[in-house]
């Protein structure tokens, strides 16, 4: 017998499962219906006061918030963020078509280097897909266009994301992940991003820049 | 690892001695218990998110088969493998199959107490492939050669001083004369160390805080980020996960999500949760290759349908052991294997065997509070109390205490007796206790002495008390 048997004997067996139909009606329904469980209300906000609230919880989980006009000023935000903080007018970012619509070109100092980190940049921009009031969450989906390297390896993730993707809660990001790629789907990996890396492994102080980036700069898009 | 659960006694006096280890507990009890108690004030919704986590565990595990199989095709249809392990000796081997598959020498490693309990790095090394560990308090034991004495915190016994010392053994490229007296610059330096780890590994492992059966995704909660880079850079990635992990869909895991960061660290939310499933798509530029899933059960299916059935809801987020009395007073290695605190000492007997970890769900005065603050409300101290009557109907007590309370238990099925008897020796015992009224001396129970005084009983027994009491209960007018 294949451990695989031997283990679901088990189970049916101590489950008393044999001979309840009605299980696997039950199991099906809820992986097809999916009910959404406990809603806390601290998100559920109309739009403006639901980016408010987002920005208040990610700098609150120690990220770093800038709100802009359009889509058009990102550039120049992006190369703001780098000039605050004396780190060479580099990034690294992806293929992400919403990023690649922006005037980089004005950027006449501003180097920008496309496709997967090696370890090597400094700073990186992704745009995410999504992002959760409640929590000052981000929420990207990894693809073609979207290296989830971008996420973990720079010293500094500058995440973009449109005022109107600000969701209220975790639920919100799993309805579009069902819209984008279909039910019982999902892309290779979806990152939850709430604030920057970090560990209290020593002495329980909360130290920033553990494995991944040491700061995380979040740029909302309004308009 | 050598078991030392049935050393527990011996393990816990050396601990209460070990003034290192004190230091270091006092950040426990300092640290994790206000962060959670904010953390939980500031959600209105808590308490019923706990009974909403509660029942969905409740769910899956009264339908744990067919969660299983649902997982396991969706894992499938991804493009990712999963491999069935009943023991911990299958699990290992399984690893070791797909390290050979790859010709893998080195393996980096995000945090996980499942590879704890296969111990996993003892078997790795000895087939001659290097386990590096890259959370960070995972890093400094490996380093040491201890395991985890926390589920959530594996280095809380140790101080800064003993971490600086350890980084200046092993870094011995780095410059001797370099400054590591600040937390900072030691995890600056483990940084810059396992940066190069991560591009070396052939396979990442990483355990699993839940398996979505409506995806075929497993869910990672970190802070550091290790656990994200450990699976993103290698080839291979390897989950290894207990079968009690799975969870119907991914609104389920929201449920469980918003309680056990709180739970845990008192964290919102922690900073990177995520979710993979299969391997890397045909046009992603990065990611693994390979994606395999392990579903460990060693000897979680023996605890269904028993009265243990309910510690298979435990999402390890370490709340119990934070809140614990003897667990801030011994810390976690005392307890002799791999989990510590009210969660291992139901789990332990459970795993490896109530003749062997016995001691500790004695070590508990039920005070109450892990329950109290359980975010999956498992009735801890019930099921404490159940292994000490199954340890008593296996007769694995101490010959002194089964004669002790069987003496006890005679005298109190004859309550004429009893009250007779405590009605005697009363007026007896006050008079013996002295002008200070309190023993430092008692036969029998020396141990309990040593320590403190036994003061001695003073005016009316409690049984000539609660009479009275009743008696003007009912004479009152009102």
């Amino acid at each position: 017998m294949s451990a695989r048997e031997a283990i679901l004997g088990k189970v049916r067996k101590a489950l008393d499962a044999s001979g309840n139909a009605g299980r696997l009606d039950n199991v099906w329904d809820r992986l097809m219906e999916a009910p959404a469980g406990i809603i806390p209300t601290r998100a559920q906000l109309d739009p403006e006061a639901r980016v408010e609230l987002f920005c208040r919880m990610a700098t609150q989980a120690a990220a770093t918030v800038a709100r802009v006009a359009g889509e058009e000023v990102v550039p120049a935000a992006v190369t703001a963020y780098l000039r605050a903080r004396n780190l060479p007018a580099k990034v690294r970012m992806g293929g992400d078509r919403r990023l690649k619509a922006m005037p980089w070109v004005n950027e006449r100092t501003l180097q920008v280097r496309h496709g997967p980190s090696d370890g090597d940049d400094e700073a990186s921009v992704s745009h995410a897909a999504a992002a959760i009031a409640e929590t000052g969450t981000l929420a990207l989906f990894s693809g073609k266009d979207n290296p989830t390297t971008l996420n973990f390896l720079p010293d500094h993730h500058i995440v973009v994301v449109d005022a109107a993707d600000i969701g209220g809660d975790l639920e919100s990001v799993m309805r579009l992940a069902r819209a984008r790629y279909g039910k019982g789907e999902m892309p290779r990996t979806l990152n939850f991003i709430t604030g920057p890396s970090r560990s209290g492994d020593i002495e329980q102080k909360l130290l920033l820049g553990a494995h991944g980036p040491r700061a995380l700069h979040i740029i909302v898009v309004d308009g | 690892m050598l078991i030392t659960s049935p050393a527990f006694k011996q393990n816990a006096h050396e601990a209460l001695a070990d003034a290192q280890l004190q230091k270091a507990m006092g950040h426990v009890r300092s640290g994790f218990i206000d962060k959670r108690s904010h953390a939980v004030e500031a959600l209105p919704e808590f308490d019923a998110l706990r009974d909403s986590a509660r029942a969905i565990k409740d769910h899956t595990l009264a339908n744990l088969d067919l969660y299983l199989t649902a997982y396991e095709e969706k894992v499938l249809a991804a493009g990712g493998k999963v491999h069935w392990a009943e023991t911990a000796a299958e699990a290992r081997g399984i690893v070791l199959d797909i390290c050979r598959m790859h010709d893998a020498k080195t393996v980096a490693k995000g945090k996980s107490m499942i590879t704890e309990e296969i111990e996993l790095n003892d078997f790795l090394e000895a087939s001659g492939i290097r386990p590096v560990e890259t959370d960070l308090g995972e890093y400094i034991i490996q380093l040491r050669g201890e395991h985890p004495s926390h589920i959530i915190a594996p280095a809380v016994h140790l101080n800064k001083e003993q971490v600086e010392a350890d980084f200046r053994r092993v870094h011995t490229d780095l410059p001797p004369e370099r400054d590591l007296s600040d937390p900072a610059s030691l995890l600056g330096e483990a940084r810059r160390v396992l940066r190069q780890k991560y591009f070396e590994a052939d396979i990442g492992i990483t355990g699993a805080n839940f398996l979505v059966a409506e995806t075929g995704s497993s869910i990672i909660v970190t802070n550091e980020g290790n656990g994200d880079l450990s699976q993103i850079l290698p080839r291979v990635h390897v989950v290894i996960a207990s079968i009690e992990k799975v969870v119907p869909t991914l609104e389920d895991a929201a449920q469980i999500l918003r309680v056990l960061a709180r739970s845990a660290t008192g964290q919102e939310m922690s900073v990177y949760t995520t979710v993979s499933t299969g391997p890397r798509r045909p046009n992603d530029p990065d990611g693994p290759d390979e994606y395999h899933v392990i579903l460990l059960d060693n000897g979680r299916s023996s605890m269904l349908g028993t009265e243990f059935q309910e510690m298979l809801r435990c999402i390890r987020c370490g709340a119990c052991m934070n809140h614990c009395p003897v667990y801030h007073a011994v810390g976690g290695h005392a307890y002799g294997w791999v989990y510590p605190g009210p969660m291992g000492a139901v789990l332990t007997p459970s795993l490896i065997g109530v003749d062997k970890a016995g001691h500790l769900p004695n070590a508990s005065t039920f005070c109450g509070r892990c329950e109290s603050v359980c975010p999956m409300k498992i009735p801890l101290p019930k099921m404490m109390r159940h292994w000490r009557e199954r340890e008593w109907e296996r007769g694995l007590n101490p010959t002194a205490a089964r004669t002790g309370l069987k003496f006890w238990a005679w005298f109190a099925r004859r309550p004429a007796l009893y009250h007779l008897a405590t009605w005697l020796a009363f007026p007896l015992l006050a008079v013996a206790g002295g002008r200070k009224r309190r023993f430092g001396f008692l036969p029998l129970a020396g141990g309990w002495v040593r320590h403190r005084d036994m003061p001695a009983p003073q005016g009316r027994t409690f049984m000539q008390q609660w009479r009275d009491r009743d008696a003007l209960k009912q004479g009152s007018p009102l």
